[in-house]
């Protein structure tokens, strides 16, 4: 096996055919869905969920995850907030040329994990090689398929006085993708948050049906996501400063750097806006996961008419949160 | 250490700490008719006033005006001509701060450049662009050096390494500014009236808090040197109404833990190895001799000015208040462009793009209130 991607990997002879079966049959198995040139899958009656999401992450390897487990992880995500249980997923992969071999292979081990862990099964899949200079080593596609229940799923019947929770800590992506890159003059001991959140978000909803919305807040983090959901939804929500978990290394490096946790990526969070006598129900259940620990509530749907997004100081002075407004960070998903 | 940064951000503390402040004010108020005026120098201060709704939360007690603290704002429009100039050569390698990239030129900005082609880099860590000079010995690398005494110890440590190295490819285009010397302009014009400075935490580290004690002797003014956190913040100005209602004038070092009196000899000592006062222009005031500093004779291998000269014609004039932003005359607010025309996203003048301007402090934090 030849140890740098070379143009040849590309063009469909005997390198592509090598580097499939030692690089990704090796890793995903050589599933019996992929015995044609589109996957062949069964599905039960009913709705499903369509996802497709791009990963352009630099570095490649950073603290906490890798593009692999980012790639499978992100469209779980965007699946399980949806409220679809993940169950297919594909991938293509564009390889810069001069791309460590070793490399790919550590990120494809990495996916086939956390498909694994996730319980989605990976379908189909393709590569391309282009020139070197003409990507930034690789990039990764993946779409994903899941199953939407029949009954329940989020309702989008917001209410007055629904609580807003945060599944854990903010930040930890954003800073954890910073620090890896090395520009910054800092290392934060900071992992990437990078976890699929499909198992406990399915148990949140086992125990209620009082879900309103889920939505993983990803770029452009906690704060634009929710002026998202305020404009779409018309809601005036107020979140409370102090509530909000920051982890002190994270705050840390915001205070260094200029930056605003509230719009760092997540990778691995949940916000869940439930009703307020349900909130301590979703509470336990979240805080029972390894990633959901640090759960809590953070705020609340104060009115039904301005499509605005407050936020309460420590001071108690309230200020208005918009979406970010230009501020400049590397590629971070 | 984190547990104390911890309380200085802790709703118990800070609340009836802005009681406290407000309760001073009224005293204030008592006495002389009006709201005490304090002007913040620094860009940071202006955010962070911002940020942790200390300015809005004594919004009808203290006048919390905005100063000439800002690096990339204060950089007069031809400068900024002259920087986006220099990066059309061919060869070159730009290293700039994140701020400058967005800030508008008469044509264009250097985002724009960088669109169309040109190699422009934005770094975190200032020094590694000597970094990037040793592995492209083939191409120019240039440094935007804008910045305040907080900044300027970094320029130095740059030019340090890129001689000890042996870099010959390796230059600083020098657009520094003084503090001392606008603060002075300021008392001297007259135009705004105030009753003392927040004096920015970060600049006073280099220079010590002696350095301050020209306010006092020659203009009869306070002030309270300050860190960024909310009982920072709301300690200084605390401290400052507390004086003028007492009648006393002095400067106050509110910021012990990392400022000392007589301020970081090591970096002054670089400062005066490799640089010497020069006259800068400032925008919205022009010239004020002796306002930054550029590089000795000797140094003129890593002078970008001297290597590199550009000539640029006279700047676009735009509707901008920026000038009048930096020196407190007006607020964001009274520029017709502001939130309008002028967005953080589409910025017309510099105040809206960077991260301690003032314009986006006003645009970020305080755009509307309910």
């Amino acid at each position: 096996m030849e140890k740098l991607i070379s143009l040849a990997h590309g063009d469909g002879g005997e390198l592509t055919h090598q580097l499939i079966l030692d690089v990704f049959i090796e890793a995903f198995g050589d599933k019996k869905e992929a015995l044609f040139d589109a996957a062949s899958l069964t599905v039960p009656t009913g709705k499903i969920a369509v996802t497709t999401d791009s990963f352009v992450i630099k570095p490649i390897f950073f603290p906490g995850g890798s593009i692999g487990k980012l790639a499978v992880a992100g469209t779980v995500n965007d699946l399980a907030v949806s409220g679809a249980n993940p169950v297919y997923l594909t991938c293509g992969f564009v390889i810069e040329e001069g791309f460590p071999v070793a490399d790919l292979k550590k990120i494809v081990h990495d996916m086939a994990k956390e498909a694994e862990k996730t319980g989605v099964t990976i379908v189909a899949g393709d590569t391309k090689v282009v020139e070197r200079g003409s990507a930034d080593g690789v990039y990764i596609n993946t779409t994903g398929i899941g199953l939407l229940k029949e009954q329940g799923g989020c309702s989008l019947d917001f209410r007055e006085g629904d609580a807003i929770i945060i599944s854990g800590t903010i930040g930890d992506h954003g800073i954890a993708v910073l620090s890896g890159r090395g520009e910054l003059g800092i290392t934060a001991p900071i992992n990437s948050d990078c976890a699929s959140l499909n198992k406990m978000l399915s148990e949140v909803m086992e125990i209620t049906d009082g879900v309103r919305i889920m939505r993983d807040p990803t770029r452009g983090g906690l704060a634009t996501t929710l002026v998202e959901i305020a404009e779409d939804f018309n809601l005036t929500i107020k979140i409370n400063e102090a509530a909000i978990p920051v982890k002190e290394a994270v705050q840390g490096a915001c205070d260094l750097l200029g930056f605003d946790p509230l719009y760092l990526a997540n990778e691995g969070k949940a916000i869940i806006i439930v009703a307020n006598e349900e909130k301590e129900k979703v509470l336990d259940v979240l805080r029972k996961s390894p990633i959901g620990q640090d759960a809590a509530v953070i705020g609340s749907v104060i009115g039904k008419e301005k499509g605005q997004l407050q936020l309460e100081t420590p001071l108690g002075s309230n200020r208005l949160l918009t979406r970010l407004a230009g501020t400049m960070l590397p590629r971070i998903c | 250490m984190l547990e104390i940064l911890k309380q200085s951000t802790n709703t118990e503390i800070c609340k009836p700490l802005l009681e406290a402040v407000i309760d001073k004010a009224r005293e204030f108020q008592n006495l002389f008719g009006r709201n005490p005026a304090f002007m913040e120098v620094c860009g940071s201060h202006t955010m962070a006033l911002a940020q942790t709704g200390v300015k809005q939360g004594l919004k009808d007690y203290v006048n919390l005006i905005s100063g000439p603290g800002c690096p990339v704002c204060v950089t007069d429009q031809k400068s900024i001509d002259a920087m986006i100039a220099l990066a059309e050569g061919e060869n070159r390698i730009i290293c700039t701060f994140g701020d400058m990239i967005r800030v508008p030129g008469s044509l264009k900005s250097l985002k724009d450049a960088k669109i169309a082609g040109k190699d422009i880099r934005v770094l975190y860590s200032p020094v590694d662009s000597v970094r990037i000079a040793e592995e492209n010995p083939d191409k120019e690398v240039i440094f935007l050096g804008i910045g305040f005494e907080t900044t300027i110890p970094v320029l130095t440590l740059m030019v340090s390494e890129a001689e000890k190295r042996g870099i010959k490819n390796f230059s600083i285009w020098m657009t520094t500014k003084l503090i001392e010397p606008v603060m002075r302009y300021l008392l001297e014009s007259d135009e705004v009236n105030l009753d003392g400075f927040l004096l920015p935490g970060h600049v006073s580290i280099v220079l010590g808090e002696n350095s301050y004690q020209y306010l006092v002797d020659e203009y009869q003014i306070s002030g309270v040197i300050s860190g960024f956190k909310t009982a920072d913040l709301l300690s200084g100005i605390y401290k400052l109404i507390d004086m003028k209602v007492k009648g006393q004038i002095a400067i106050e070092n509110n910021y012990p833990a990392v400022v000392s009196k007589a301020g970081n000899p090591v970096t002054q000592s670089w400062i005066s190895k490799y640089l010497e006062p020069c006259d800068e222009a400032w925008r919205g005031i022009g010239i004020i001799p002796n306002s930054g500093l550029d590089l000795k004779p000797e140094y003129d291998q890593f002078n970008a000015k001297k290597r590199f000269p550009v000539k640029v014609g006279e700047p676009r004039k735009t509707k901008c208040r920026c000038g009048e932003v930096i020196r407190g005359v007006v607020t964001p607010k009274e520029c017709p462009l502001f939130a309008k025309a002028c967005q953080p996203m589409n910025p017309v003048g510099p105040c809206m793009v960077s991260a301690e301007g003032t314009c986006a402090a006003y645009y970020k934090y305080m755009r509307e209130s309910f």
